[in-house]
């Protein structure tokens, strides 16, 4: 008799578990990108941050239009050019109750500098600040080495940790949910590697009151399964809706589309180095041919059917710094032709076109387009995508003459800082210029505009800079992208430009 | 027996070593893993400290000489892009692998053996015929497609099972594992038949022309003239006599099931290591590429070794040479 009662009495255990699995309030969201770590101070993987927004809060925040917005800081300013003085919102407590105070603060800024011995991604958000100063509990002084305006700006990525959880947790505490402890609207309930990461409310959180009471992110990183899950009804939300479904999820009477044009803005870099290497981009009128040769419009319409945005800017449109006077160049073979002889080309040359093939939506395609159309004009290219393992180190080793790179950032300088200022190892400028683009007057206005702590002054000088970039034709941004996500038809998302998918701002209709 | 078993691992080590260094010069000669882990904000002087606190600015020799020197102590280091012990996370991974291929191996053996058995008895029958050109179908359509087809029919269109994820487990001496629970076997389901279609196909066509060549031969037609029931003919005499080959095919494909389930576990979303592997090769996260290929290699030495032992199960000959 016992042995009946066994697995009888399990069920009657399991019973209200399952209940509660199933009563509504759960979110399930599908996500594209695998999650490595729960240490919100390891990887700087967007896939990471954004399950560490849910569970930690930052000092500042940006909207979903990539606006700075006060968040754990209520309030900020400037007490001299290198010291800023930020208020802390009181009252703020961690998921263990605790109170969120400066110390703690103070703590999660230094952490990625004294990271276990192991890189931290965020060592480049917190390594302006030479000095940390407690002036009482809810009050904070940062100072930097020189005026640095964009401090506000790199503390968006820093998440606030407990101190008392995590000063000697290992990645495996977080990993176990030991150290996961933050402010954040929704509190670690479990991580399996690989397969899902769930949450559950935090009640006590000072904002807005989520209205899931559990959320479920499963990671999917196959396209046509992630589509699948949607269609088959097992997630409510999905991100990175490919190009190539977003017609068909549209006119499915179930689901709703959200987008948004996205941070990331696509585009190609061309070598410039002078002699003794034999580059043609060299000459700008090269450089103005090819961008005249390129029909970005029919590669928005067709290649990345409808899902990207035609564009000479750097930054996307609701980012700090972008230019809206700048119009995309016009499809121009004739006077492509016309520069091209000018330069003494009329023959063309011959170009080998690089992209990645596993990093942006539909990288290679667009390659392949880019190709065709030079080709056109006379260039004789040849196209060559590499998967991204190979494709960076190459890159930066400068051995591609033509490269696509994607970018996406939270201020248009910062941008500029590392693809366009004149390559500088000590002092951290042009990491990723990859064509080697210098003009000491470009330098000269995006180094002011690092400085400039007067918003509408620095918003000028990035201005300014981005015009020089234009005119000297430095690289050819090709489009932004649209970020689109796919959810059931009873819900709504606020769909957001840096691209995260926050359970928090998915409701009902 | 013991002296047949060392000899397997002394083999097996020696397999290790030559991996350790091909991975090694393969992984340096792909790319630099720095510019794939670091944050792209990150400047160059950020680049170098990243650099030498993994130790990728030493000289490769260097390196791998670090490497071994740890590895011999039982210290495969850390992931590079997860920050936990390879190993750990290779074991983390290897049950929901190992149970997929296991569930995916029954299916084929169970079903594969009787069917071609079937088919091979009466070769002229109609159902011999279905079961001939739905195997011919089995392994030539790619596993991708079949799996989509799977997910589009039972999970979308039907709504019978889930479309991917492993589902809730249950722990076993520890060992999490899905078949226990009603739910747990709806999410095996899909994924495990998916990867053993091909097998199945494979097996049912080895058996079925072992099936008819052993027929001809003079034990079974000595087995008629004697009067032996057919079920003691096909049972012991044919079925014994084509064991052999089946039982190599069955222990080389297990062996592949484990290594190339990974379109399968990536279609549906299954957390085993073949994702794992693929991850970290496109991550140049060389201490799992190396921790994977350890555990991988020994696993398939120990699948050899088994499968050798059941050489022995059904051939007395085979049993004779491994006692002596």
């Amino acid at each position: 008799m016992r042995r009946i009662y066994w697995p009888l009495s399990c069920l009657l255990l399991l019973f209200p578990v399952l209940c509660l699995a199933a009563s509504g309030r759960e979110l399930r969201i599908g996500l594209s990108a695998d999650v490595s770590s729960m240490d919100p101070h390891f990887a700087a993987l967007a896939s990471n941050v954004n399950i560490s927004s849910h569970v930690f809060d930052t000092l500042t925040q940006v909207d979903a239009d990539a606006k700075l917005i006060p968040w754990l800081a209520e309030s900020w300013r400037t007490i001299d050019d290198t010291t800023w003085e930020f208020k802390l919102r009181r009252g703020v407590r961690f998921h263990d109750g605790s109170e969120l105070t400066a110390e703690d603060v103070v703590f999660s800024l230094e952490r990625p500098m004294t990271f276990n011995n192991r890189p931290s991604g965020f060592q480049s958000y917190v390594k302006s600040i030479v000095a940390k100063e407690i002036v009482d509990s809810h009050t904070l002084r940062l100072k930097t080495a020189t005026p640095y305006a964009l401090l506000p700006y790199e503390l968006v990525s820093v998440f606030i940790v407990s101190r008392r959880a995590a000063e000697k947790a290992q990645a495996v505490d977080f990993d176990n949910g030991r150290a996961m402890v933050g402010s954040g609207p929704f509190r670690f309930a479990r991580f399996l590697r690989g397969d899902r990461v769930e949450l559950a409310r935090n009640d006590q959180y000072w904002g807005p009151a989520p209205h899931w009471e559990h959320v479920s992110f499963r990671i999917v990183t196959s396209d046509p399964a992630r589509i699948a899950g949607l269609l088959a009804g097992d997630f409510d939300v999905i991100d990175n809706v490919p190009p190539s479904d977003v017609a068909r999820i549209g006119k499915d009477t179930r689901f709703a589309l959200e987008r948004k044009t996205s941070w990331r803005t696509i585009f190609y870099t061309m070598d410039q180095r002078g002699p003794p290497f034999e580059n043609p981009t060299h000459d700008r009128r090269v450089r103005l041919a090819l961008s005249k040769a390129i029909d970005r419009r029919v590669i928005a319409e067709k290649v990345m059917e409808g899902q990207a945005v035609p564009t000479a800017n750097v930054v996307s449109p609701s980012v700090f710094g972008h230019v809206s006077t700048l119009a995309a160049e016009a499809y121009d073979p004739e006077g492509a032709r016309k520069l091209l002889a000018e330069a003494g080309y009329a023959q063309g040359f011959a170009l080998t076109v690089h992209a990645p093939n596993n990093r942006y939506v539909n990288d290679e395609q667009v390659a392949q387009a880019v190709a065709q159309m030079l080709s056109r004009v006379g260039v004789r290219t040849r196209v060559e995508t590499l998967p991204l393992n190979i494709y960076f180190s190459k890159a930066r080793a400068q051995e591609f003459p033509f490269a696509m790179l994607g970018w996406g950032s939270f201020s248009g300088n910062l941008a500029l800082r590392s693809l366009l200022m004149t390559n500088d190892p000590s002092r951290g400028r042009g990491a990723w210029n990859w064509g080697r683009y210098s003009n000491p007057r470009f330098d000269e206005l995006v180094a002011q505009s690092l400085q400039t702590l007067d918003a509408s002054e620095r918003e000028k000088l990035v201005h300014d800079a981005m015009r020089q970039a234009h005119a000297d034709t430095a690289i050819l941004p090709l489009y932004h992208q649209i970020a689109v996500w796919a959810l059931r038809k009873d819900l709504a998302y606020t769909a957001r430009t840096d691209e995260f998918t926050f359970a928090f701002d998915v409701r009902p209709r | 027996m013991i002296h047949f078993i060392l000899r397997r691992l002394g083999q097996s080590l020696l397999v290790l070593l030559v991996m350790s260094v091909l991975v090694f010069a393969g992984v340096y000669a792909i790319g630099d893993p720095i510019d794939i882990l670091i944050n792209p904000q990150a400047d160059q002087m950020e680049r170098e400290r990243v650099s030498t606190a993994l130790g990728l600015g030493e000289p490769l020799y260097k390196q791998y000489g670090l490497f071994l020197s740890h590895a011999v102590q039982g210290d495969l280091g850390n992931s590079f892009s997860y920050n936990v012990p390879a190993l750990s996370l290779v074991f983390e991974r290897l049950p929901a692998t190992l149970e997929l291929a296991v569930c995916a191996m029954l299916i084929a053996v169970l079903l594969g053996i009787p069917l071609g058995l079937w088919a091979g008895l009466r070769p002229r029958a109609f159902t011999a015929r279905l079961i001939g050109g739905a195997s011919i179908l089995g392994f030539s359509l790619p596993t991708f497609w079949v799996g989509m087809l799977l997910i589009m029919f039972f999970a979308v269109q039907l709504g019978w099972l889930p479309s991917g994820g492993r589902g809730p487990t249950v722990d076993v001496l520890g060992v999490p594992v899905s078949f226990l629970s009603w739910e747990g076997l709806q999410h095996l389901a899909l994924p495990a038949l998916n990867l053993a279609l091909f097998k199945l196909s494979l097996l049912i066509r080895l058996t079925r022309a072992s099936t008819r060549d052993a027929l001809q031969q003079d034990y079974v037609r000595t087995a008629r003239a004697k009067g032996l029931k057919e079920s003691r003919v096909v049972g012991v005499h044919v079925l014994r006599n084509i064991m052999l080959p089946i039982i190599t095919v069955a222990g080389l494909e297990f062996g592949s099931l484990i290594a190339f389930a990974v379109v399968t576990e990536t279609l549906f979303a299954w957390p085993g290591m073949g994702k794992l592997i693929i991850d970290a090769i496109t991550m140049l996260d060389r201490p799992l590429i190396l921790a994977y290929l350890l555990v991988t290699v020994l696993l398939f030495t120990a699948i050899n070794l088994l499968t050798d032992l059941l050489y022995g199960v059904f051939d007395p000959r085979v049993r004779a040479r491994l006692t002596a």
